[in-house]
């Protein structure tokens, strides 16, 4: 059962979370396939956090398992799991906010290409120029820019966002992992967001996001799971959610827009 | 050249002037002395060290000082067992130190915080207890690790060169005394290398890293990076950096003291660096020079001299000012430094280097609006 | 088990001090979240109330008498006590219990030193990085050490016990042991039962009062405490007073046991931070629970039987128990989650 079927990056297999006597999730089973975006949408306090903290390695599941490509990602420790090519954008960002801008992009770089650990001391950063250019190619793209040399800790909250989304992207994660990346941001940045995470959908990359926005999973979801009270009550096509009864009964009988 | 920036050579090139030309520039201000320029040259070291560790990480280790210490006794036991060649005794001093570090690292790490502080302090605390009582065999208690004349130096025994004639043997290198000058020049070539590697550490992509570990150590883990060995190392590089100027200190003079792992002494080098200015190059080295400078100087002065200063003064008022001013020097001096870390943590946040920068940026803005009139900006 | 019983006693009423000195410290970190250096200071500022005290009360008229001449053949001196001249008995008793009496001066002393500190310099680093609160304070700390050097000097100054508390009392007879079994001296016991005394007020303090119920609550957490409107200036102001006042009462009664020098602050300083880390940053049962503790441990570990088994154990029990608790149990004994641990 435990064993990823070729097109399947990530599979949850059984996944259940107690929290004391709390029940977080039950009996979650949940397969990305590779290249898709698949977004877990569902009502506050279905779950969402919790799930993506299990697939992270955040939270040890009570039971189940998490398997990324064949690799058993329970109990592995953070830097292990982003080394074997999982990213994670937080829904309040964590960036480096006394690094400055263009440090921070390039810092991702250097974990990538250099892996969890190593000491050289003969290359300074900015003789790295091929990690720097990429560097600021992205920030080329999220309109950062300009803004390179200063420290990331003076971005607005939208800006910080972009970033985290950037330090990810530059890694070139084989699944990138958004926690609502445009919570907070208005209409015109969410619109920018929605645009780069279009762009980045063409690579190939596989993309697991939790959002609310309904906006915003579907212009961008292939395939969307509905969460509700810890269990996985929907999965399939954008369309096929839409016309969900089950769906529509969770988020309180309302429509889902 | 040495791939350092341009910028970064020119601070080199700089900073290697300025501490060359000690003797000349430190002449008016009555230190131009080689006992004192090596305390300079060897407490900037020290603080260079410590600055890898607290000025990158963030982690505010109290425990340096048993680096320094260990050093210390590693190079005295190098000179009465191997040689009394400065090589070896530096090579080994580094080295065991390092290990000690490793050790003291390892469990301390583990913790952040004030209680990494508390961890670093109570390594550092036995290590200075131990010293005094039970080590007694390896650190001679309370009289400290001292040279002798039968000594049996194996290495210099082999090579057939033995002490002269009269008194203790004296530390060499390559069979060159390094005592007055040549020791400050020992001490300030030594001091200029110190100040190169630490310029590299902080341009390459581990200096990034520790800094992305004082900045936000959870993007740090979930960006891939095991932060844990990156703290180790920055660790263990400063505590080399502590044993190397432990054994400068036995080098310009041969003896060894439990005191120099005191918790006083770790309390020094966080003043230094960060009087100087935390996380900048130059800022440790100020901070060193400036404390060790009111150190010995004003602790120098005495009434004598302080009642010839104002002798041109009316009678009382001379007796009054003498009596007021000789409370902040000799014996008093501690008195002034006290003052002066109140005085500049309350005016100069950041240190001294941050306070010049500040104070650069204000000049640059005057000369911007030539009529006078100073611009307001609203703070960032 | 008499030698376990001695032992534990000399260790409580050292554990008493340190539990004072780490109760004021943790009192300002947890209501002021201030790291303060300079709190052994004022624990050392207190022994000297107690020296400052004993040096007014003792100042003597001196008076040649003519009519007697001593046998060398000089006229005698007749010193004085001018409380004597001025209270007659009651002066010589004033003068024996010199000691305790200087509480009364010790408490609006350190009070107005308390204040003006917190008023002057400590409050003005509220916001400011731990690091900087540090340095301040630690040079706040030899301002003030230095500054009882030039008056007091550099030589301890030895402080007597009051003559009815001299000796020690047989208290394995109160529980039905034989006489000389176990005996402590007396003033070692109103040391261990004037340290009780007061952690006991400090906590009905926080317990029973509103003012101490704002304070339990901005040690819980502070910014909601602000929210609320509560003027948290004065009362922080009054905390750091507080913790100035049982610092300063810790150091005068703690004279006749160890003779006060002026950088006796920092000697305890250190020790206490360890106490404050063990028990658990802001948590002040832990603080008291680890005082007590480590003065316990401390009294054991200097036994002759301990110190032949584990040579040198003595000199470091404290760091080495603070190591291990911290190894062990991340926050101490009893801290929270996130306090200074970035």
């Amino acid at each position: 059962m435990i064993e990823a079927t070729p097109n399947i990056i990530l599979h949850a297999a059984d996944v259940h979370k107690n929290f004391g006597g709390l029940r977080a999730l039950s009996d979650i089973d949940l397969q990305i396939e590779e290249g898709k975006t698949h977004a877990i949408i569902g009502p506050n306090g279905a779950g969402k956090s919790t799930l993506l903290n299990v697939i992270i390695g955040r939270i040890p599941p009570s039971s189940g398992a998490v398997v990324f490509d064949g690799t058993v990602l329970t109990g592995k420790a953070p830097h292990e799991i982003n080394q074997l090519g999982i990213s994670r954008v937080f829904q309040t960002p964590e960036i480096f906010p006394d690094l400055p801008v263009l440090h921070n992009v390039m810092a991702p770089a250097f974990a990538r290409r250099d892996g969890a650990f190593r000491v050289n001391l003969l290359r300074s950063i900015d003789s790295e120029r091929q990690i720097r250019q990429e560097a600021e190619d992205i920030l080329d793209d999220i309109g950062l820019h300009g803004r390179r040399g200063d420290h990331a800790g003076s971005l607005s909250r939208g800006d910080k966002r972009r970033l985290e989304l950037a330090m990810c992207l530059i890694q070139r994660p084989r699944l990138l992992l958004l926690d609502e990346p445009t919570a907070g941001m208005s209409r015109h940045d969410t619109n920018t967001t929605i645009e780069l995470l279009r762009k980045i959908k063409s690579s190939g990359m596989t993309k697991v996001i939790i959002e609310h926005d309904m906006h915003v999973v579907f212009s961008l979801a292939d395939r969307i799971s509905v969460l509700a009270q810890g269990r996985i009550i929907a999965s399939g096509l954008p369309q096929e959610i839409k016309e969900d009864p089950r769906v529509q009964q969770a988020y309180l009988g309302g429509s889902v827009q | 050249m040495f791939s350092l920036s341009r910028k970064d050579l020119a601070a080199l090139a700089v900073f290697a002037a300025v501490v060359l030309t000690m003797p000349i520039w430190l002449a008016p201000f009555g230190a131009a002395y080689p006992g004192l320029m090596q305390k300079f040259a060897i407490y900037a070291i020290f603080a260079i060290g410590f600055n890898i560790l607290f000025g990158l990480t963030g982690y505010l280790s109290f425990g340096h000082a048993a680096f320094l210490g260990v050093g210390s006794y590693t190079t005295v036991w190098s000179f009465k067992l191997l040689s009394m060649d400065i090589g070896p005794a530096m090579l080994f001093a580094i080295i065991v130190s390092g290990v000690f570090a490793l050790l003291i690292g390892y469990f301390s790490l583990r913790r952040t915080g004030i209680y990494f502080s508390i961890l670093t302090l109570a390594f550092a605390q036995m290590s200075y207890s131990l010293a005094y009582s039970v080590l007694t065999p390896i650190t001679n208690g309370e009289t400290g690790l001292l040279l002798a004349r039968d000594d049996p130096r194996h290495l210099d025994a082999l090579f057939g060169a033995q002490a002269t004639a009269a008194g203790l043997p004296q530390p060499t290198l390559f069979g060159m005394s390094v005592t007055g000058y040549t020791g400050f020049y020992l001490c300030a070539v030594i001091l200029i290398i110190a100040f190169y590697l630490s310029q590299k550490i902080f341009a390459s992509p581990f200096g990034m890293a520790l800094r992305g570990i004082k900045s936000n150590q959870t993007r740090m883990n979930y960006t891939g990076f095991n932060t844990r060995p990156y703290m180790l190392a920055a660790f263990v590089i400063s505590g080399m950096f502590a044993g190397l100027a432990g054994a400068l200190l036995s080098i310009t003079d041969p003896l060894a003291g439990a005191e120099r792992m005191k918790w006083t002494e770790s309390g020094n080098v966080v003043l230094m660096t960060i009087l100087g200015g935390v996380g900048t190059l130059f800022g440790p080295v100020i901070g060193a020079w400036l404390i060790k400078y009111f150190e010995n100087i004003f602790s120098a002065i005495n009434t004598n001299m302080l009642n010839g200063l104002f002798s041109f003064l009316p009678d009382g008022v001379q007796t009054f000012v003498v009596t007021v001013l000789s409370k902040f020097v000799g014996e008093g001096w501690h008195l002034t430094l006290g003052l002066m870390f109140v005085l500049i943590v309350v005016f100069l946040p950041g240190g001294l280097v941050e306070g010049f920068h500040r104070l650069m940026v204000r000049l640059k803005r005057q000369k911007a609006t030539p009529d006078g009139v100073t611009s307001v900006q609203p703070a960032e | 088990m008499n030698v376990f019983l001695a032992q534990l006693l000399n260790g409580l009423d050292k554990g008493g001090a340190y539990a004072l000195i780490a109760l004021g410290l943790t009192l300002v970190f947890g209501t002021l979240g201030v790291v303060n250096f300079a709190h052994g200071a004022l624990f050392m500022l207190g022994c000297f109330c107690a020296v400052t005290f004993r040096y007014l009360i003792t100042l003597e008229t001196v008076t040649i008498d003519p009519e007697k001449l001593s046998p060398w053949g000089s006229p005698v001196e007749v010193r004085t006590p001018l409380v004597q001249n001025w209270f007659g008995d009651f002066g010589a008793v004033l003068v024996d219990y010199s000691v305790p009496i200087s509480i009364l001066l010790a408490i609006p002393a350190m009070l107005i030193i308390g204040i003006a500190m917190e008023r002057g310099l400590i409050k003005h680093f509220y916001k400011r990085s731990h690091a900087e609160q540090i340095l301040v304070t630690f040079g706040l700390a030899i301002v003030l050490q230095e500054i009882v050097r030039s008056f007091f000097g550099a030589n301890p100054v030895p402080q007597p016990i009051p003559s009815d508390l001299r000796g020690a009392a047989d208290i394995g007879v109160w529980f039905g042991m034989a006489a000389h079994t176990l005996t402590y001296p007396w003033w070692r016991l109103i040391y261990l039962l004037f340290s009780a005394v007061v952690i006991g007020g400090v906590f009905a303090f926080l317990q029973f009062t509103t003012f101490g119920m704002v304070v339990r609550a901005g040690m819980a957490d502070r910014e909601t405490v602000g929210l609320m409107g509560i003027d948290i200036d004065r009362r922080f102001t009054i905390v750091f007073g507080l913790a100035a006042v049982v610092a300063g009462v810790a150091g005068v009664m703690y004279t006749p046991l160890l003779a006060p020098n002026y950088h006796l602050g920092m000697d305890f300083l250190v020790l206490s931070f360890v106490v404050v880390v063990v028990g658990g940053m802001g948590s002040l049962p832990g603080a008291v629970a680890a005082g007590f503790l480590l003065g316990i441990l401390q009294s054991f570990a200097s036994m002759t039987e301990v110190k032949s088994l584990i040579p040198g154990i003595d000199q470091v029990i404290i760091y080495l128990v603070a190591v291990v608790i911290l190894l062990v149990r991340p926050r101490g004994l009893m801290g929270r989650r996130g306090i200074m641990e970035n």
